[in-house]
């Protein structure tokens, strides 16, 4: 039934390889559409910030397509978004991968590297384990395919830790805006139950997520 | 920390699972996306599919099967076996790989790594390492003892399987799949002390393949070293699933994801598990 499914927006960037995603909102029953420019970011229900490849990277293209400002904003404001690997990376002031690059900044703090001696990639599944306050990020395996890291959830900000060579931010929310430095599209049917308790927050329910909601699981 | 990862691999031909599998639940055990489907359910951490089409249709139907199975599986999917060029990469994981293996090419041509590296993230790029033994494995040095074979273990490449994996990991790749040729089909257990051998020289994940026959090999493996291990043989050929698989591995020791999430995990709380398995803080 095209047409009839809620439509959401990702932001597109050079380096994230986004299929997983989409398809992880596909089998969900919502659309998910590019977004194009900051109008679009600004008026939509919901906006999926994904990202593979560098800070540096993902951060140029922010300012090439205009949407620093608009991304901005709806963190600031709570509105619905999902920032996923990289997409919660450039949420913060900086990196250690890019210095002397500045992030979106709407989250207080830095990236870093893991600690020597860990191994990097951290490649696979990790426990997550958050605030009892959080609304979506709940406890569970989450997958990881990350170099660098947050190593404290910044101020007012709800996290959820994992551990790789000591604790750092695997997760953490602020109103309706979710960020996940592990891929809940590769998570199972537990990261399918977050992304669909990120879309019920985000007043983008379907069948499918009450479905998932409802019945328990995870 | 991280828990080690099951890897189950689809060998496809022509769109089609190419070794025999008896799952009974599966109506066409041929097709590789209802095959995927099964191991995710029986909760597999990964999926690695190999693609050993000769032909360029062949080679053109694995790119439908990678769409094929990523719409129904929310696991990591790695995609390898005809992956030449950053063009080759750049179409697999278009159609919904999470990460591509080279493996002939990257020898023939090692800035292949780098490049994929730098357009796609080293977590998109694992180097695909077959090695042979050679009639010294395994005396005064051993790092010396094992050669990289490409084209199915054919032909030789002058190259050293630990020296190659450190220039891989040097070049940007973010994993290492590492099969032994002379244990693959056997059944007789991976080839730990080449683990070993790689293991010493690199810090990016290594995924132990070639030769696990039950889950006391997968066992060995992971306490070798292997932060992943790939079998194909264990869950195709016998009446054993992911889940048979894991509940060893826990009973064990080791800790394991469950599939579902934390509720009915076969290790129990998953805090109460990994200080028994070989991946603790010692490391």
């Amino acid at each position: 039934m095209p047409g009839s499914r809620p439509v959401i927006h990702v932001v597109r960037t050079p380096t994230a390889n986004i299929a997983s995603v989409l398809a992880a909102f596909d089998r969900l029953g919502v659309e998910v559409a590019p977004a194009e420019g900051p109008d679009m970011i600004e008026r939509s229900g919901a906006v999926v910030l994904p990202g593979v490849g560098s800070f540096d990277a993902g951060m140029r293209s922010m300012r090439e397509n205009g949407l620093v400002e608009a991304i901005r904003r709806r963190v600031d404001g709570g509105r619905p978004v999902l920032a996923i690997c990289l997409g919660m990376q450039i949420l913060f002031e900086s990196s250690e991968e890019s210095p002397g690059v500045e992030g979106l900044a709407v989250a207080a703090g830095t990236v870093g590297r893991f600690p020597a001696g860990v191994r990097v990639p951290q490649m696979g599944w990790n426990l997550v384990k958050p605030d009892p306050s959080c609304r979506v990020l709940r406890p569970g395996h989450a997958y990881y395919a990350n170099s660098f890291r947050a190593a404290a959830t910044p101020p007012g900000w709800l996290g959820a830790w994992s551990e790789h060579g000591g604790p750092f931010v695997g997760g953490m929310e602020r109103g309706s805006v979710v960020a996940c430095q592990f891929h809940p599209e590769l998570s199972g049917a537990w990261g399918a139950r977050l992304l669909a308790g990120w879309l019920d927050l985000s007043g983008v329910p379907t069948p499918a997520t009450r479905d998932l909601l409802e019945s328990g699981a995870c | 920390m991280l828990i080690p990862r099951i890897i189950p691999c689809l060998d496809v031909r022509d769109g089609r699972v190419v070794k025999g599998v008896r799952f009974q639940n599966l109506r066409d055990a041929g097709d590789p996306a209802a095959l995927a489907a099964e191991y995710e359910r029986q909760g597999a951490d990964e999926l690695v599919m190999l693609d050993v089409s000769a032909t360029a249709d062949g080679r053109r139907a694995a790119v439908e099967t990678v769409s094929a199975l990523r719409r129904r599986i929310s696991i990591p999917l790695t995609v390898g076996g005809g992956v030449r060029s950053e063009a080759d990469a750049a179409c697999m994981l278009g159609a919904g790989a999470d990460k591509v293996a080279v493996n002939t090419a990257a020898v023939e041509d090692p800035s292949l790594v780098a490049r994929l590296a730098g357009r796609f993230g080293s977590q998109c790029v694992v180097v695909a390492i077959d090695a042979a033994r050679t009639p010294d494995a395994g005396e005064a040095e051993p790092s010396m003892s094992w050669a990289v074979v490409v084209r199915a273990g054919t032909r030789a490449t002058g190259l050293r399987a630990d020296a190659w994996s450190r220039e891989c990991q040097r070049l940007g790749a973010g994993e290492i799949l590492l099969t032994s040729i002379d244990r693959d089909g056997v059944g007789s257990g991976y080839d730990l002390d080449l683990l070993r051998a790689v293991r010493r020289g690199v810090r990016i994940p290594i995924i132990a393949s070639g030769g696990a026959a039950h889950w006391e090999h997968l066992a060995e493996g992971l306490t070798a070293g292997a932060d992943a291990v790939l079998a194909a043989t264990i869950f195709h050929d016998r009446i054993r699933t992911v889940a048979d698989v894991k509940r060893d591995l826990a009973s064990a020791g080791f800790a394991v994801r469950a599939a579902g999430g934390l509720e009915g995990s076969p290790g129990g709380s998953p805090d109460a598990s990994p200080a028994a398995g070989p991946r603790g803080g010692a490391r």
